[in-house]
C-alpha cells in the first residue's frame, strides 16, 4: 500500500515538474507557428530594420528591440545600487524601531500593481520631467526611471532578506579584529549575500523587460530609434498592447508575434547568463 | 416552500432562455461605441431585447465577424467590395462622425487658430516645427503666436481615426502621400503615440503646445480648442456641427457597392472636411440573425438621432437611412420580413 503512494506521488511531482516544461514548449511553438510567414518575408533583417509602417507592410523590430533592451538596462542601473543601499540600511544601519516600518512600507510598495506606477508616472512624473529634461516628458528616460522605481522594492526586499541571513558569529568576529562598519559591510555582508543580490536583479530583469503597463503611458510609443535619452521610444510589449487589437493584415500579426518571440528568446538568455554564469561565479567564490 | 423556490427557479431559467433568444452581440470599433452602448439601453428599454456591443476596435471587429463569433461586426474603415464577397458580408454605414485638429495653445481659443490643410500635413510630418512658423503666422495675422516647438500627438494603436485623418492628408499633401500614405497605422515621422482616443485627449491636456486629431465627440467632451480649416476648395470652415451636416449631405451612397465610401474632402462651401462614416457588417448565411440586428438599427434610425447628437456625431441624412432599408429588403434580411 505504501509503495503504491509513493509511486503515485512520484508521478504527481514528476508531472509538475514536467508540466513547466510542456508549458514552456507550448508558448515558444505558438510563437514560433504564428510568427512564421513574417520570419520568411523579413528573415533576420527584421532585427535591424528600422521602419516600421503597417500601412504599406513594412514591418522592422529594431526600434522595439532596442528600446525593450536599453529601457531595461537603465532602469537596472539606477534601481541596483538604490536597492542595495536601501538593503544595507535596514539590515546594518537603521535602529530596530526603524526597521519595521520601513520594511513594510517597501513590501507594500512591492505589491502595487504596474498601471499604478504608468498612472502616476504620466500624470505626476511626465510633466516634471518635461520641466527638468526638456523634450515632451514621454521617452526612453521617464521609462526608465519608472521601470526602477516599479522594481525597487522588489529588488530592496529580496537583497534586505539575504542580507539578514548573514551569520552574526561571522560580523562580530570582523567587528572583534578591528574592521569599521564598512568594512563589515563590505568585505562580510555582501560576499556573503551576493547570491541573494544577483537572484533579486535576475527577478527584477524578468519583471522589468516584460512590463507593458506602465511603461506604455510613459514611453511615447513611437517607432522609432530615440537620438536622445529624452525621446519618445517603443518597447516590445508596448508595441504589442498598443497594436495588437488592430492588426488586420496577416503580415502584421504575425510581425507582431515575431516581436513577441524576440522577446521570449532575449528574456531567455538574458536570464540564462545571469543564472548560469554569475550564479556559478558567486558560488564557485564562496 | 422547496416547490415553491424550485418553480422559481424554472421561471427564471425559461425567462432567461427566453430572453437569450432576443440577445445579439456586435463587436468592434471603439470610436461609435457610446453611442452603440446609448442606443443599445434604450432599445432595451423600449423592446425588451439585448444588445451586448464590445469595443475592441475595427481591426477586431472584422475578425470577429469574418470567423463568426459576434452577430455584427463595426469598422470605422469601409470594407471593398471585392473583400466583402471574399468574407461574405453585408456592410452599411450606421452614424458619421468628423475628426477635428485639436490644439493646446494657452492663450488661443477654439476655432481661432487657422490651418490651410496642406500645413496640417507640414505639422505632423514634422516639417512645420514652431508655432510662429511663416506657413502658420500669414494665415493668422491677428494671433500672437508663440515661439514654442510643437508637439504631435498621434495614435499609437491602429484605428479606423487615423485611416480617415490620413486620408485626408494624403489628398491635401504630396509629400504625405508619397512618404507616409495611408493606414490604421502608419510610420510617424515625428511626435508622441498614445492608445486611443482617450489617450490623445489626456496628453493633449497636460502637454502645453502640443496638437492632435480627435474624434468630435471627444473635443466636444474635454472643450478642446479645434482649428478652424480648409473645405476641399480651400475656403476656410469651423470645425462646427452645421459644417459636418453639410458636408454629410454630399455623400453619394452605392448600395451595389455595399456603400463602399470615404467621405473626407466632399464638395461645397460649408463642407467640413474630414468627416467619415462608420459601418456595420453582417454575415451573409445568418439570415435570421441578420435580421434581428437590423430591427435594432432600424429602431436606432427612427429613435436614436437625439442621442447620436447629444454624444457628438451626425445622424444619417433621411435619404441615405432608406437607402440602407432598400439595400436590407433587396437582400432579404429587412427587420419586417
Amino acid at each position: 500500500m505504501h509503495k503504491v503512494v509513493d509511486k503515485g506521488f512520484e508521478a504527481l511531482a514528476k508531472l509538475s515538474a514536467f508540466f513547466v516544461l510542456i508549458v514552456l514548449a507550448a508558448i515558444f511553438w505558438v510563437l514560433f507557428k504564428e510568427a512564421e510567414p513574417a520570419i520568411e518575408t523579413f528573415g533576420l533583417e527584421f532585427l535591424t530594420n528600422q521602419k516600421w509602417a503597417p500601412n504599406l507592410e513594412i514591418f522592422g523590430g529594431a526600434p522595439a528591440i532596442f528600446g525593450s533592451i536599453v529601457s531595461t538596462f537603465l532602469a537596472m542601473i539606477i534601481a541596483t545600487p538604490i536597492a542595495i543601499g536601501i538593503a544595507i540600511f535596514l539590515t546594518e544601519i537603521a535602529f530596530e524601531k526603524l526597521k519595521t516600518p520601513i520594511g513594510t512600507a517597501i513590501e507594500m510598495l512591492a505589491a502595487i500593481p504596474s498601471i499604478i506606477y504608468g498612472m502616476w508616472g504620466l500624470f505626476y512624473f511626465a510633466p516634471l520631467m518635461r520641466e527638468w529634461f526638456g523634450g515632451n516628458g514621454l521617452g526612453l528616460l521617464t521609462a526608465a526611471i519608472v521601470l526602477s522605481i516599479m522594481i525597487l522594492p522588489f529588488m530592496a526586499a529580496i537583497t534586505r532578506d539575504s542580507m539578514n541571513t548573514t551569520p552574526h558569529i561571522l560580523k562580530e568576529s570582523a567587528y572583534a579584529l578591528g574592521a569599521t562598519k564598512w568594512d563589515v559591510i563590505k568585505d562580510v555582508v555582501i560576499p556573503y549575500a551576493k547570491a541573494g543580490i544577483i537572484g533579486s536583479i535576475i527577478l527584477a530583469l524578468g519583471r522589468a523587460i516584460g512590463e507593458t503597463m506602465a511603461v506604455t503611458f510613459v514611453m511615447g510609443n513611437v517607432h522609432r530609434i530615440p537620438k536622445e535619452l529624452t525621446d519618445p521610444a517603443t518597447s516590445i510589449p508596448v508595441t504589442l498592447a498598443n497594436e495588437f487589437t488592430e492588426a488586420d493584415s496577416d503580415l502584421y500579426y504575425s510581425s507582431l508575434f515575431y516581436l513577441a518571440l524576440i522577446l521570449f528568446v532575449i528574456s531567455f538568455i538574458v536570464i540564462a547568463i545571469a543564472k548560469f554564469y554569475f550564479l556559478k561565479k558567486s558560488r564557485s567564490a564562496k | 416552500m422547496v416547490k415553491r423556490v424550485a418553480l422559481t427557479a424554472i421561471a427564471t431559467a425559461t425567462f432567461t432562455l427566453s430572453l437569450q433568444a432576443e440577445r445579439i452581440s456586435g463587436a468592434g470599433a471603439s470610436f461609435p461605441a457610446p453611442l452603440y452602448y446609448d442606443w443599445a439601453y434604450d432599445y432595451h428599454k423600449a423592446t425588451g431585447k439585448e444588445v451586448n456591443y464590445q469595443s475592441i476596435g475595427s481591426g477586431g471587429g472584422i475578425k470577429q465577424v469574418g470567423s463568426r463569433i459576434v452577430d455584427f461586426g463595426a469598422s470605422d474603415k469601409p470594407l471593398k467590395p471585392k473583400k466583402l464577397d471574399k468574407k461574405r458580408l453585408y456592410q452599411f454605414p450606421a452614424v458619421i462622425g468628423s475628426i477635428v485638429v485639436v490644439y493646446n495653445i494657452p492663450g488661443i481659443g477654439d476655432a481661432e487658430l487657422r490651418l490651410e490643410n496642406k500645413d496640417i500635413a507640414d505639422i505632423f510630418m514634422g516639417k512645420i516645427r514652431y508655432w510662429d512658423d511663416k506657413a502658420i503666422a500669414q494665415d493668422n495675422p491677428h494671433l500672437k503666436l508663440p515661439h514654442e516647438k510643437i508637439t504631435v500627438i498621434h495614435r499609437s494603436d491602429g484605428s479606423g481615426t487615423t485611416f480617415n485623418f490620413s486620408y485626408f492628408l494624403s489628398n491635401v499633401s504630396e509629400d504625405w502621400r508619397n512618404e507616409i500614405g495611408v493606414g490604421k497605422a502608419l510610420s510617424w515621422p515625428t511626435g508622441i503615440g498614445a492608445k486611443g482616443n482617450e489617450g490623445i485627449s489626456n496628453l493633449l491636456k497636460q502637454t502645453p503646445y502640443s496638437i492632435g486629431y480627435v474624434e468630435y465627440a471627444y473635443k466636444k467632451r474635454n472643450s478642446f480648442s479645434a482649428a478652424t480649416i480648409q473645405t476641399k476648395n480651400g475656403k476656410w470652415v469651423k470645425p462646427a456641427e452645421e459644417n459636418f451636416i453639410a458636408a454629410a449631405k454630399y455623400a453619394s451612397w452605392d448600395p451595389n457597392k455595399h456603400f463602399y465610401q470615404i467621405l473626407a474632402l466632399q464638395p461645397g462651401d460649408n463642407s467640413y472636411p474630414i468627416v467619415a462614416a462608420t459601418f456595420i457588417l453582417l454575415p451573409r448565411e445568418k439570415n435570421e440573425t441578420n435580421k434581428k440586428v437590423t430591427a435594432f438599427f432600424d429602431w436606432a434610425f427612427k429613435n436614436g438621432d437625439e442621442s447620436a447628437q447629444r454624444l457628438g456625431y451626425i445622424p444619417l441624412p433621411q435619404s441615405t437611412k432608406d437607402m440602407i432599408r432598400a439595400y436590407w429588403k433587396k437582400h432579404n434580411i429587412d427587420p419586417s420580413n
